[in-house]
């Protein structure tokens, strides 16, 4: 008489999810939804405490379906654990504020940075943590899954196949998890098509899709215009090229946003070439299309970019670049944000960035006080990768110089701070504390939001000069060295001359003279293209600025 | 706005005529450079008309140390900055010196 085990069902998810797409069936027909349908779909098709993501990252926004989500009844639909790169639209905070969702696993705030601060300091949401993108796209595979996710794509077929265009993005990664794992995959399009260019999502991953009002919304977030790089940009330029590219022969790399790294893009075709530098540094990017690499591109510099997202404005370019970028049977870029993010990580030698805060130890935040800001891919691509084992001439020579001039088991990824001493009057970039630490303690987080760790950098270059970091052999010094080119802020000031001179003369610091940098030829006639219509021009025409940068 | 007069000992260039009274102008949008000649041929003044509040003291640093760094004594410079940062103002001082002494 044995007792009866109780049976062990293995299909929970699967039957849950059969459950939602009954309940989903009155409001569409096949896969398709009509715009009217989709609050009432999202009510049926979801339950309380759901991990949703809604994608949108610092470019392309799935905003209809935010702006949706938003709009479900909170007796319906309340408590959802929002797990996703940005919270960067109005609706996004919306949904904490009506209680349609309670907690938050996210990356990047930028746009609501202030009013994500005020959810908090307000008890109204719960974060669980602030990630880097990477480490996000990696818990959506382990603890962190999506229930139901809701993507934006450029266009649909009638049996669901979604086609992506330039900006792919995060798409990708976000539907291999929910699609996989018995989740819900919603997608709203710009436009339904006979036959899509290509197909980047198959129809048997998409349930449902919905062709939104207007065309999702993006941002042209990397374009940066010339004729905002000062001389001081110019001047700092020629020494990240002399003193770092060239001398460690960076050929792979990544450049973060700014007008102090648009000043290098722009530089390489003129001061660089005029090193001879051709050929043989800033060869292979993990790089978004920015407007200010075309002249570098058209130069011969650039063999290859891979991209995370797209650059309004770039399309037909890249396009007619497809030896440079990747792209499509159709021609049109492909982008990938969680490749790229890998990329950036393992496969290049250097990352170079702006910030706005720099402490004595040398670590930098974009967290000022009242705004959680999050973090963005910043972290992976400026942090040694310790996990990597290939080699190459720049990371073995950074490695070398972290040793004490020994070969050590491992090399170094530089990692290239890049600011003006002051920002404005007023902003110091060099200080004693960052905001961060009173960040940390306002709202209660485990850790300050360090956005690069100290050490992790390799080198601060400012227009006083280069420190370099991997060559100090104390914490006296490293501070000494983070002074000594901290210029004329309270920190700055507050040097020992005498160390700093020392310091110099080992060559941990450098002057522009010490390289042969002659401080007058550091005018804005070395950039490459001094205004957005050069950008065109450099172009041939195929670089299309979306308007609010044509100022002609 | 504030105004700062700076009155520094500085080494004299005696290559520079002596005779002129005005130097020369640089201006772009964030800073206006004159320079004059002045009365006294072991000194450098300064008068600065700054719009930023409070940075007195990293004017004076800035100013010593662009004394320190070339022979301007007997020339006057007056200084309209226009929010300018203290690595616009060393650099376009230089680059004003400079081309004074090159003319």
């Amino acid at each position: 008489m044995d007792a009866l085990q109780p049976i062990r069902t293995w299909n929970h998810e699967a039957l849950r999810r059969q459950a939602r797409l009954e309940r989903s069936m009155p409001f569409s027909r096949g896969k398709a939804v009509a715009t009217r349908d989709m609050v009432s779909l999202l009510e049926a098709l979801l339950e309380p405490g759901d991990r949703v993501c809604l994608e949108g990252n610092n470019q392309k926004q799935a905003d209809f379906l935010a702006e949706s989500l938003a709009a479900c009844s909170p007796q319906r639909v309340h408590d959802l654990h929002l797990v996703q790169s940005v919270l960067a639209l109005p609706a996004h905070i919306e949904l904490f504020e009506k209680g349609i969702a309670r907690r938050l696993d996210f990356s990047f705030a930028g746009p609501q940075a202030h009013r994500l601060a005020r959810l908090v300091q307000s008890r109204s949401i719960e974060i669980g943590a602030i990630h880097t993108y990477l480490e996000l796209f990696g818990r959506y595979f382990i603890d962190l899954t999506p229930q139901v996710c809701m993507v934006a794509a450029q266009a649909a077929d009638a049996g669901g196949n979604l086609y992506l265009g330039a900006n792919t993005e995060d798409t990708p990664v976000i539907v291999e998890a929910t699609a996989f794992k018995s989740g819900i995959v919603i997608a709203q399009v710009n436009e339904q098509l006979e036959r899509l260019p290509r197909v980047d999502i198959p129809a048997s991953w998409v349930d449902f899709f919905v062709v939104a009002p207007t065309p999702n919304h993006i941002e042209p977030l990397f374009t940066r215009d010339p004729r905002h790089i000062t001389e001081i940009q110019v001047l700092m330029a020629m020494m990240a090229i002399k003193g770092i590219y060239a001398e460690y022969g960076v050929e792979r790399l990544n450049h973060g946003i700014g007008f102090d790294t648009a000043a290098i893009e722009l530089l390489l075709p003129t001061y660089g070439e005029s090193l001879g530098l051709k050929g043989k540094i800033a060869r292979y990017w993990a790089l978004n299309p920015h407007p200010t690499l075309i002249p570098a591109i058209e130069a011969g510099f650039v063999e290859r970019v891979h991209s995370f997202g797209s650059e309004v404005g770039m399309e037909a370019y890249v396009a007619a670049r497809p030896d440079v970028f990747f792209t499509g049977a159709d021609g049109s870029l492909r982008s990938n944000r969680a490749f790229c993010q890998t990329a950036g990580l393992y496969a290049c030698d250097l990352f170079i960035g702006s910030t706005l805060q720099i402490d004595l130890e040398g670590n930098s935040s974009t967290a000022t006080l009242g705004r959680i800001t999050g973090f963005g891919g910043a972290p992976n691509m400026g942090s040694d990768a310790r996990g990597r084992r290939h080699a190459s001439a720049a990371w073995l020579k950074a490695g070398q110089e972290k040793n004490g001039g020994q070969t050590s088991v491992r090399g170094q990824k530089l990692v290239v701070q890049t600011v003006e001493t002051w920002r404005e009057p007023g902003h110091p970039a060099f200080v004693e504390r960052l905001d961060a630490w009173q960040l940390k303690q306002d709202m209660g987080m485990a850790l300050p939001p360090i956005m690069i760790y100290g050490d992790d950098v390799s080198h601060i270059v400012t227009e006083e000069g280069i420190a370099n970091l991997l060559l100090c052999r104390s914490p006296e010094e490293r501070e000494q060295a983070i002074r000594g080119v901290a210029g004329y802020t309270p920190v700055g000031m507050a040097r020992d001359r005498a160390l700093v001179e020392n310091l110099r003369d080992r060559g941990i610091i450098r002057r522009p003279v010490d390289m042969g940098i002659d401080v007058r030829d550091a005018t804005r006639d070395l950039l490459a293209a001094r205004s957005i219509k050069d950008l065109v021009r450099a172009s041939g025409g195929l670089y299309q600025p979306p308007k609010q940068f044509r100022n002609w | 706005m504030e105004t700062l007069h700076l009155d520094l000992p500085a080494i004299q260039d005696a290559s520079l005529n002596p005779r002129a009274a005005l130097y020369g102008v640089v201006s772009s949008g964030n800073l206006e450079v004159l320079v004059e000649r002045g009365h006294d041929a072991t000194r450098c003044v300064f008068e600065v008309q700054t719009a930023a509040h409070g940075f007195v003291e990293v004017w004076k640093a800035v100013l010593t140390d662009f004394a320190a760094r070339h022979p301007v004594g007997g020339l006057s410079f007056a200084i309209h900055d226009a929010g300018a940062t203290p690595a616009v103002v060393s650099l376009r001082l230089d680059q004003a010196f400079q081309s004074l002494r090159g003319a």
